[in-house]
Parts: C-alpha cells; structure tokens; sequence
C-alpha cells in the first residue's frame, strides 16, 4: 500500500503532517477517555510513526503477514497511543477499534500484543527489547537474501539497559545495513531528564564506535525524517541508527519538554486546550 | 467469630509505609543506602531523595545493573535497599538476583514494587504474578508479602535487621489497615491468624488477605467456620500454621500470583507430602486479558465470593 518511491516527495510530506496531526489528536482522545497512557512520549514519536507508515515502508495492511513486508518495532511500546492510531491510519483496524483503548478485554492493551492487533511484530512493554528482536527479523532477512526492511523505534531513556548495547556488537558485527534503529531523544524518561540519570551525550559517538551508520535530524520536520529513512540501505555495509532529536509533548505547549506529562493524563480543561492547540 | 477489623475505612498505598520506614532507619543506619533505576518516584522515593541526596544511586533504566550494584554495595559494607517494579527487578534481572544475591548470599534487601496486578490495563509484561514461583527457588532468601501499612513497615525493618538475602513484595493498591492488638508483632516466618475458625482454613497473603476475610464473613453466616491465615512470609513458611491448618481438613490458598509455583504451590508441597487434605490454589492461571486490577480479580473469582465458594468446594471434598 505504502509506497514512497510511487509519491513526489512534496505530496509524500503533506501527508506525514496531516497524519502526525491526526496521530496526535486520535492519540490524546484515547488517553483522555482512558484516562492512562504516555502522552508526552506519543507526541515525540508522533512524526517518526507518520513518516515510517506514510512515507517509507512498504506494508500491505491486508496482508499483515506478508513475508515480503516491511517490519516495525515499537520497542517503546509505553507509547502504545500513538502506535495504535498509525496503526489505525494506516489500515491495520477499524478506527472504531480505537475506542476500546485499556478497556476490559479490549484488543488495545496498555502495551502492544500481538497476538490481538495484525501489525504488531513482537510484544513490547519492558524496554531494550526492541532492538535485539528486530536485529534476529533482520539477520533471517539477510540469511535469506530478502529485500525487507526492519525500523525499531527506542526511547532515550531506553538506551540505558544494556541489551541494546549487547545488540549494537551483533547488529554491526553482521554488518545489518536492513536495520534501522531510530532513536526518540526527548531526553526525557519516566522521572527525570536522561542527562540528569545516566548520561547518554554524545550518544552520536557511542553509535558511531559500535560501527553504525549514525544520522542526526529534528525528529519533528517530515522532509529530514522522509529523506534519511527512505535513502536506500544497500551497499550502507552497516546498521543504521537515525537520532531523533524530539520533545517530550511536542504540539501542546504545556506539555512541552515537561516530564510530568511521562504518564500525566489530561483533565477536561487542559483535553480542551490541547485539542485547541493541536490544528 | 474473633475477627480481625479494619481500624477504620481509609486505606492505604503501602509504598508509602515503606518510604516512610527506610526514612526513618536510614535516619538511625548510615550504612543505609537505595538504589533506583528511573524508579523514584514509583517507589516514593522522593522523600529519601531529598533527605539523603548522597545516599540514592539512580543506575537509569538498567534492572541488571541495578541489582549486581546492589550487590557490590552490600561488599561495601553499605546495606542496600534496590527498589523498582517488582516485574523489572526480578524478570528482567533474574540472574543477578540469583548470582550476585542468592547464591552468594550478601546483605541486599531488593523491594519489588506495584506487585501482582497492580498495574491492570498496562499488561501481563509489567504485571508481577511469576515474581514469588521464580524466588522461592532461591532456599536463603526471605520473601515476604505483607498485607497492610503496619505489616509493610514492619517488614522493612525486620529486612534491615536480618543479615541476608530479602525480598519484599509492595502493592501500590490501596488497601485498608488491619486492626491488631497492641503486643503484636512481625517475625520473619510466622503466619498470623486473623479469623479463628476449625471447618476450613484461607491461607492469604498481600491484597488477597482483606478479601480472605470478607469471604470468612460470608462463610460464618452459613455456619462454615472459616479460618484466615495470614501467610505474610513465602519463605521460610511457617509450617506449624500450615499443619494446623491441614487439621481443618480443608485448605484454600490465595494470593497475587499465578497459581503456578506461588503461596498455593509452596503450601501445597508442604501438606502433599505432611497430612494431605483437600486444597485448592486461588489465583490467575497465566497471562491475562486486558483490565484494571479490579476487573481481573473479578474475571478470576478473586472476590469474596468466588473465595467463599472455592472454600465451601474444598469443604465438601473434606474426608
Ligand atoms: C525494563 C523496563 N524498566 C522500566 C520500565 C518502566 N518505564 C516505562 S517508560 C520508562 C521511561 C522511558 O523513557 P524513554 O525510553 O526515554 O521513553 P520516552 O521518553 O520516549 O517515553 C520507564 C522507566 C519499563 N517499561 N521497562
Ligand atoms: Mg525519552
């Protein structure tokens, strides 16, 4: 269905807007009505999931086993609002599904599973797992000269458990120019800022000396996140890891880069405002 | 019927019975020390924090670092509180929990925090209901699962007191205080009896013992004298409460966890192969659906109802 070879760029990022748009209003309606969820990190990640599902990978949502496919990874899977909404956008379920986000014996779990939604490659929640499970898609493809491509999207914060780490020696080891980690560097995590906890900076030189190719864009702009995503991997010889540098909230200006809003939820004013905001 | 009251109808986050305590010993203890990954302030922490800056070691979002520093802590001579959910410091660092703690036996309290379902909607990954069955491996270490704030603080201390490996499992769910007398105390391996009764015995634990003993009530107004236990220590169990409660020739345990390996598991190997008697394990089976932790008790019997009617089950397979 998606296709960003088929698409003049121009349209392409139009399109990545009005669905990070509509990823970020589906999302925060969903954690409202919930009233639980991650929104500050829905909101980082809003534009990366618009650009992967609307602009770069390759997915039949008919199809969602189609060996041939494209996968994604949502190791931060705490965001399961904003992945849930892609995964709506693009066709996965009904957007009427949306609705039943946490409730009892609803498909929508808190963290993603994929034994209930089509398009969830592996069951996230506990973080540093996303990247090790999508390097295994991503060594079966190589082994089998496959053309797919793997994306896995990790928090910042994220990075501070050392399976990534382990997976960064095996991914650059085998040289998986088919893996692309993006990183969500809100530098935020649950409790406080990530240079506050563990220090990740320069965390572009840490991946650099793992072997990976390393490219650093403004995680919110569609043409960077479009151009650096969808370059073509062959002959790359390495893993790719796209530095996102985002904002905790991004799109409501109380949320901004605030760490409350880790897993704040609104109450009916600051619901109303943000909807204002997020036009 | 003796029963045991709540004192009054207010309840408690027992994460706050354990900030407040290890406050309070880290005031009395300068070898007191916690260490949190990204965890403070799910473990209200932010007492400590303020109080002891020099004295928290925030490891970030790294559960096996988290324990193996506590470990090396502990060699330091410091006597170290490692508190972070209890799905994250047991699943996620099972093998330093077993080398670096377990097998070599040093001075570390790990606090496993918003246990069994607390977390409802968020899923079987952050629930902790394996948390006890994958600890109870390990023979020298002290796992306790209190059932209220009193119990919650005294379990802190009696984890700082006693020189070895400690598990204490915390709930964040609101429960209520239980009444006790004034000379009560708790001792590492000994169950408390909260409602006398000779027909049946519920041997509980944590959030499940409150629902134990509504289940009790409705039992006794049907004329089944129905015993409560409070089994707050896993291990070591307390076994003559345990034989006692084989005498009453029927015994249902129940606890939040899975019914595989927990408290039912523990108290079931003890009476197969002592005085067998008719059991039943209450609890969840597996994995569960999504829900809140209310919902999930629910869907699983977990209330006082479905207890009343496992015991009276139990009850008539009595020999
Ligand atoms: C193994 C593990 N430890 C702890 C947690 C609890 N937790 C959930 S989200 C989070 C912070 C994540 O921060 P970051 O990776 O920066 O994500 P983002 O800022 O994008 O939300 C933590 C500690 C978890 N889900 N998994
Ligand atoms: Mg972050």
């Amino acid at each position: 269905m998606s296709s960003s070879t088929k698409v003049p760029r121009n349209d392409a990022v139009t399109q990545i807007a009005s669905k990070s748009l509509w990823i970020r209003r589906r999302s925060f309606q969903m954690v409202y009505e919930a009233q639980q969820g991650h929104p500050g990190g829905d909101f980082s990640a809003a534009d990366i999931l618009a650009t992967l599902y609307f602009g770069v990978m390759r997915f039949d949502p008919r199809k969602p086993n189609d060996p041939g496919r494209d996968r994604f990874v949502m190791s931060k899977g705490h965001c399961s609002g904003a992945f849930y909404a892609a995964l709506a956008a693009a066709g996965y379920f009904p957007e009427d599904e949306l609705k039943t986000y946490m409730e009892p014996l609803s498909k929508l779990n808190g963290h993603p599973n994929r034994n209930y939604l089509p398009g969830v490659e592996t069951n996230t929640g506990p973080l540093g797992h996303g990247l090790p499970v999508a390097t295994g898609i991503a060594i079966a493809g190589q082994l089998d000269n496959a053309d797919f491509r793997t994306f896995v999207l990790t928090g910042d914060g994220e990075l501070q458990e050392g399976s990534n780490w382990e997976c960064a020696l095996t991914a650059a080891h085998r040289k998986l120019e088919n893996l692309t980690l993006i990183v969500d560097r809100n530098r935020l995590q649950q409790g406080a800022r990530t240079e506050d906890t563990a220090t990740l900076d320069p965390l572009d030189e840490k991946w650099r000396a793992f072997g990976w190719h390393v490219e650093m864009v403004d995680g919110h702009d569609h043409a960077q996140l479009l151009d650096v995503l969808s370059a073509p991997a062959k002959g790359r010889g390495k893993p790719l890891c796209v530095i996102a540098n985002t904002f905790k909230g991004k799109g409501v200006s109380f949320m901004h880069d605030n760490v409350s809003w880790h897993h704040g939820v609104p109450n009916k004013e600051q619901y109303e405002q943000a909807m204002a905001e997020l036009v | 019927m003796s029963a045991v009251e709540q004192t009054t109808d207010e309840l408690f986050d027992c994460r706050e019975s354990f900030a407040q305590t290890i406050e309070a010993l880290a005031a009395e203890d300068p070898r007191i020390v916690t260490v949190v990954s990204d965890s403070v302030g799910s473990s209200k922490l932010g007492g400590f924090r303020t109080k002891f800056p020099d004295r928290m070691v925030n490891v970030g979002i790294a559960e096996q670092t988290l324990v193996a520093v506590g470990a090396g802590l502990a060699n330091g001579g410091k006597v170290p509180f490692v508190s972070a959910a209890s799905c994250f410091i047991t699943g996620r660092a099972m093998e330093q929990v077993k080398a670096d703690i377990a097998y070599s036996n040093v001075n570390v309290k790990l606090i496993g925090q918003s246990s069994g379902v607390a977390y409802g909607e968020l899923g079987p990954t952050h629930h902790s209901i394996e948390d006890l069955a994958w600890l109870r491996l390990f023979n020298n270490m002290k796992l306790i699962v209190p059932a209220d704030p009193w119990q919650t603080s005294e379990a802190i201390r009696a984890a700082a007191a006693h020189d070895g490996p400690v598990f204490v499992r915390i709930s964040r769910m609101k429960v209520p205080a239980l009444e006790r007398s004034a000379d009560a105390r708790f001792e590492i391996g000994s169950a408390e009896t909260l409602v006398e009764g000779d027909d049946a015995t519920i041997i509980a634990n944590g959030t499940m013992v409150h629902r134990a003993v509504a289940a009790a009530r409705l039992l006794a107004d049907e004329g089944i004298a129905t015993r409560v236990v409070n089994m707050a220590t896993v291990n070591p169990l307390d076994e003559a409460a345990i034989a006692a409660a084989a005498d009453t020739g029927a015994i249902v345990t129940l606890e939040e966890h899975s019914v595989r390996g927990g408290l039912g598991g523990a108290v079931a190997e003890l009476v197969a192969t002592t005085n067998p008697v008719p059991m039943r394990i209450l609890g969840f089976p597996g994995f569960v659906p999504t829900g809140s932790a209310e919902f999930l008790f629910d869907h699983f019997g977990l209330n006082p109802a479905g207890i009343a009617d496992a015991v009276r089950q139990t009850v008539a397979r009595k020999r």
